[in-house]
């Protein structure tokens, strides 16, 4: 995988007449992984959504070499398609990578309708669509939502298969996950 | 190129066979609803309906136009779509490119065929029938970019369908008033500038589409 990097510098974050985090900053270099931790409403999503340039910040920089892939709340797979057609869909976009679907156990439900999975389905189905876009970066917003026990296990293999070839991952989440290296940060320290 | 083909493919697919093509099969069942009204309403005068026909297959098309509005860039906005595209670097008047033609593609074929036995229904002759059809495809492209624009502008918003549909109207005029207005003067000028219209609407809806869906954003 080449090489990448995700640096910020004193990033700070406004929504509304409220600041959320200012005086963040962050360094991750290939094989890098870390959580952000904090509660609900502390900044998480809005610091993923910045960091992939979706949102401009309140301050600071950001700076990306290799591509960005992004897993939010919404799976961006269309409800009415099989899952394997929605999934078709952005293979075709990102050219023929790495298959994870049988790896997210999702080989059986090719045939069903993306709005007739369960939760659970959906965001595994939504790691997939992630992980087969085969970009370096990864960021993670609450990617344990509606995942079961064995679900949670195949988000911390996957993430840890990524930065063993040299990936960034940063995992939004306010529960615990297993990262390698452990590395997290807390939001809370940052509020301003 | 590719990319565009396989937005496209894919606009298509959910617009003519997914959950989307009430948003293709609905205006054209409204477009023959208004034109076998239309009898009804103003009796059965001969002369009267083919002098009026004309016009009155312009105002159901451009009606019709309306109402797939809320499905057109709604949907994918909530799949948070563009967000997607953008972090692959396609940019969002790229998409709206795609989504404007595949939403031409899905509605203009079909409602030049159904204005057929439309103007069988308010009884026009075939001469008025022609200008009619050429009006129509010099004004269709104008009305599907200035749908995907409108749905751009307003997806997101409570009420935004509604809304969609009084934006809409004000700014068909035009396309209505040189479309509808051919009928009257039977001549090329009306259709030349339908068409002018129309080019300016598609040239501007791809970069104002993708600003409003940028600045939707937040």
């Amino acid at each position: 995988m080449q090489e990448c990097r995700l640096t910020a510098r004193d990033l700070a974050c406004r929504r509304g007449d409220r600041l959320l985090f200012r005086g963040l900053a962050l360094d991750l270099a290939s094989g890098a992984a870390l959580q952000v931790r904090g509660a609900n409403g502390t900044g998480k999503s809005s610091l993923i959504r910045i960091l992939a340039g979706l949102l401009t910040p309140f301050a600071g920089s950001v700076e990306r070499s290799g591509a960005m892939a992004l897993l939010d709340e919404r799976p961006a797979l269309d409800p009415a398609l099989p899952l394997a057609k929605a999934l078709a869909f952005w293979q075709r976009l990102d050219g023929p990578v790495e298959n994870h679907a049988a790896q997210l156990g999702l080989l059986p439900l090719a045939e069903v309708p993306v709005r007739y999975l369960s939760t659970g389905q959906k965001k595994r189905a939504a790691l997939a669509r992630m992980a087969g876009q085969g970009a370096p970066i990864w960021l993670l917003d609450e990617p344990l939502n509606g995942l079961d026990t064995r679900g949670v296990a195949l988000v911390e293999e996957l993430v840890a298969q990524h930065c063993a070839q040299g990936g960034i991952a940063l995992v939004a989440s306010h529960q615990p996950i297993t990262l390698p290296g452990g590395a997290a940060i807390d939001l809370v320290d940052f509020a301003a | 190129m590719s990319v565009f083909l396989s937005l496209l493919r894919r606009d298509l697919g959910l617009l003519l066979g997914g959950e989307r093509r009430g948003a293709t099969l609905l205006p054209i069942l409204f477009f023959l609803a208004v034109a076998m009204l239309y009898p009804f309403a103003v009796g059965p005068d001969a002369p009267v309906l083919a002098r009026t026909g004309g016009g009155v297959l312009w105002i159901a098309a451009l009606l019709a136009a309306i109402l797939p509005l809320d499905r057109l860039v709604e949907p994918d906005l909530e799949l948070g779509l563009f967000d997607q595209l953008a972090l692959r670097g396609i940019s969002e008047e790229l998409a709206m490119t795609a989504r404007m033609v595949a939403h031409w593609l899905s509605f203009a074929p079909a409602l030049l065929l159904a204005a057929l036995p439309a103007s069988a229904l308010v009884g026009i002759d075939a001469a008025t029938l022609k200008t009619v059809e050429l009006g129509l495809l010099a004004g269709t492209p104008g009305l599907a970019a200035l749908g995907v624009l409108v749905a751009a502008l307003t997806a997101g918003l409570r009420g935004g369908a509604a809304l969609g549909g009084l934006l809409v109207i004000p700014l068909a005029v035009p396309l209505l008033v040189f479309g509808a207005g051919s009928l009257a003067t039977g001549g090329e000028a009306g259709l030349a500038l339908t068409a002018a219209c129309s080019l300016v609407l598609v040239a501007i809806t791809p970069f104002a589409a993708g600003a409003a869906i940028r600045s939707g954003r937040g």
